[in-house]
């Protein structure tokens, strides 16, 4: 027979860490997590307003975009000050210590992650009076590089170790796409030399959706620390897609 | 009990203690001990519910855990719900007795939209309901698509027509041969028109008859062997084989959208396939109750991320290339909804540089009373 004895609420370690008398630490980590994911969601709405505003034209959305950077820099800046001092403290020791780690170094990768949807919000204007179209593939890049934040954006509010290994795999995808932009960009820029100030400007995009790619890998990376306390294994690169073309056919 | 009343021997005062503390802290921070009730009532809803008070969430319901995840009960609502929108109203300060309704993007997976509505309760938490929109987005979005594509695929073509007939209304510009080549040109792009309008008429008598499922019994071989007859022109020295499984394959179908779906999987794997290599159809058994019919070419193959889209209408991998070879963009679309409502099941899979292989899986007709 289940005992009923203790109310349900108690066993489950998270309540009880955040809310016993006790549970200072896990209440204040449990806050400084939740600020990594506001400012991540920030980070997350930045790429993706970014790329909306790049495929419209629309100067407007963009400047918000770089407007709303500077939350993303004073939540940086928040959350360094907090972990420092929680460090400081409490002195915390295994997961506690990860977890206070994890959050510094995520901290300031997410802040990189936000630059990067600000330097493309910002080239908005340089390709708006172009007659060049964005290239179908920038969005779907996009899509991608967006989907693996938002991913281990999940993976670190879950601790979920598994989760965040699989957006690791998903970064030669992105090196893939970023390889064949480049090439296409490339062909436009020798077609027509009016396309090459567009097409260098659609070229830092791309650069920049790959440094996103990366920076997720690294947050996934150390996600998998703070949740294993292990190193994830080292991840094949994304190979060049012409050498793939090439095996395939020879076969 | 047993094993409480061993625990409570065990653990004696000291636990006793911890329980009255826990109580009294649990007393003064929720005001209320409903909690467990509350739970049990949020419980029997399908859309995900939080309970939120001071940032933290409270209770969360089953459907909240599975969206979220199973962790955000008791941690910090931005674990939760991160959408910066979303940690305006949750994380902010007090928001007076208002219900907010906001529009979030990308809860669970990214992209898809949800209404998040918020209600102050009497005790001072909130109460945050979260409505999927995808549905209600998707239908909308469908219909916009659509009809931007069908007048933008019918507009080329227009477009073209009344070029040339401009041109040609000024008789001294053009010589009769020019005239005899532009005239060729309209014939196209008006034979075009007629393609277009043909498949987007199938395509909707097919959707309209989604939910009756054909009943006459409809022996495949014969079919493929009859779409082999009509298609060989078309495929010049390239080969249709057809390689026939043992046995029969009896499907419940209707033999004129069977027809159809066989013939547009072939005409792509014409187009599509390199010169020279032929176009192979295999009838194979998948099992008791299934049939699978494929539709196999070598040539360039499609890149991964384009085969979840090939099923759209209007979807092209390379719209130059399609305009050449003079699809309308709605052959698989039509494929897709002709096996819907047979029941069946559509497979693409593809190898850059290799080629791509078609697969539809069929349900077998039930045997005949003979």
């Amino acid at each position: 027979m289940k005992s009923n004895f203790w109310p349900h609420w108690l066993k489950r370690s998270e309540l009880a860490g955040a809310e016993s008398p006790a549970g200072g630490l896990g209440a204040e980590l449990d806050t400084l997590r939740g600020s990594i994911c506001e400012m991540g969601g920030l980070a997350e709405a930045a790429i993706r307003e970014a790329m909306e505003a790049l495929v419209r034209r629309d100067a407007e959305a963009a400047a918000g975009v770089v407007r709303r950077d500077k939350k993303i820099d004073a939540l940086e800046t928040e959350i360094e000050r907090r972990a420092v001092e929680i460090i400081g403290r409490c002195a915390p020791a295994g997961d506690d210590l990860r977890d206070a780690v994890a959050a510094l170094k995520i901290a300031g990768v997410v802040e990189r992650i936000g630059d990067y949807a600000k330097n493309i919000a910002k080239r908005v204007p340089s390709v708006e009076d172009s007659r060049m179209r964005p290239l179908s593939l920038l969005p779907e890049m996009a899509r991608i590089a967006a989907e693996m934040v938002h991913d281990v954006l999940d993976a670190f509010a879950a601790r979920d170790a598994r989760k965040a290994a699989a957006v690791v795999e998903r970064d030669a995808a992105v090196d893939d796409f970023y390889n064949s932009i480049f090439r296409s960009l490339l062909t436009h820029m020798m077609e027509n030399p009016h396309n090459i100030t567009p097409a260098t400007h659609l070229l830092f995009v791309a650069r920049s959706l790959e440094r996103i790619g990366d920076h997720a890998t690294n947050v996934a990376e150390m996600v998998y620390f703070a949740a294993t306390g292990e190193y994830l294994a080292d991840r094949a690169k994304g190979a060049d897609t012409t050498a793939i073309g090439a095996g395939e056919l020879g076969r | 009990m047993e094993i409480a009343s061993t625990w409570l021997l065990l653990a004696g005062f000291a636990a006793a203690s911890l329980v009255a503390v826990a109580a009294f802290v649990r007393l003064r921070r929720h005001g209320h001990v409903e909690q467990d009730e509350s739970a049990n009532l949020l419980a029997a809803f399908e859309d995900p519910l939080l309970v939120v008070r001071d940032r933290r969430v409270l209770i969360a319901n089953q459907a909240a855990r599975d969206l979220l995840g199973a962790h955000i009960e008791g941690s910090d609502v931005r674990l939760a719900i991160r959408h910066p929108a979303a940690a305006e109203h949750l994380a902010g300060g007090d928001d007076g007795e208002e219900r907010v309704r906001i529009e979030l993007v990308g809860l669970g997976e990214l992209g898809r939209p949800w209404e998040m509505i918020v209600s102050p309760l009497p005790d001072g938490s909130r109460l945050v309901r979260l409505v999927d929109q995808s549905q209600v987005r998707a239908a909308e979005q469908m219909r916009v698509d659509f009809v931007a594509n069908a007048s933008h695929e019918l507009r080329t073509p227009l477009a073209t027509l009344i070029g040339f007939i401009e041109t040609l209304q000024d008789e001294a510009a053009v010589d009769p041969a020019t005239r005899q080549r532009f005239v060729g040109i309209m014939a196209g792009e008006a034979l075009r028109m007629r393609d277009l309008l043909d498949d987007l008429m199938s395509l909707s008598r097919i959707e309209a008859e989604r939910f009756a499922a054909p009943r006459a019994t409809v022996d495949l071989r014969p079919l493929i062997l009859g779409v082999c007859e009509d298609l060989q022109p078309l495929a010049g020295d390239r080969k249709i084989r057809f390689e026939r499984g043992s046995g029969e394959a009896l499907v419940s179908g209707d033999a004129g959208q069977l027809a159809q779906m066989l013939n547009n999987l072939v005409v792509n794997a014409l187009k599509y396939g390199r010169a020279g290599t032929p176009v192979r159809i295999r009838l194979k058994d998948a099992g008791p109750d299934l049939i699978s019919l494929s539709v196999i070419d070598k040539g360039e193959g499609i890149a991964a991320d384009h085969i979840p889209r090939l099923t759209e209408r209007f979807y092209r991998v390379d719209p130059g290339r399609s305009r050449q070879v003079g699809g309308t963009g709605l052959g698989l679309a039509i494929v897709k909804h002709i096996v819907l409502r047979h029941r069946g099941r559509l497979e693409i899979k593809s190898k850059l540089g290799e080629g791509t292989r078609v697969e539809v899986t069929l349900p077998r007709a039930a045997p005949a009373v003979t």
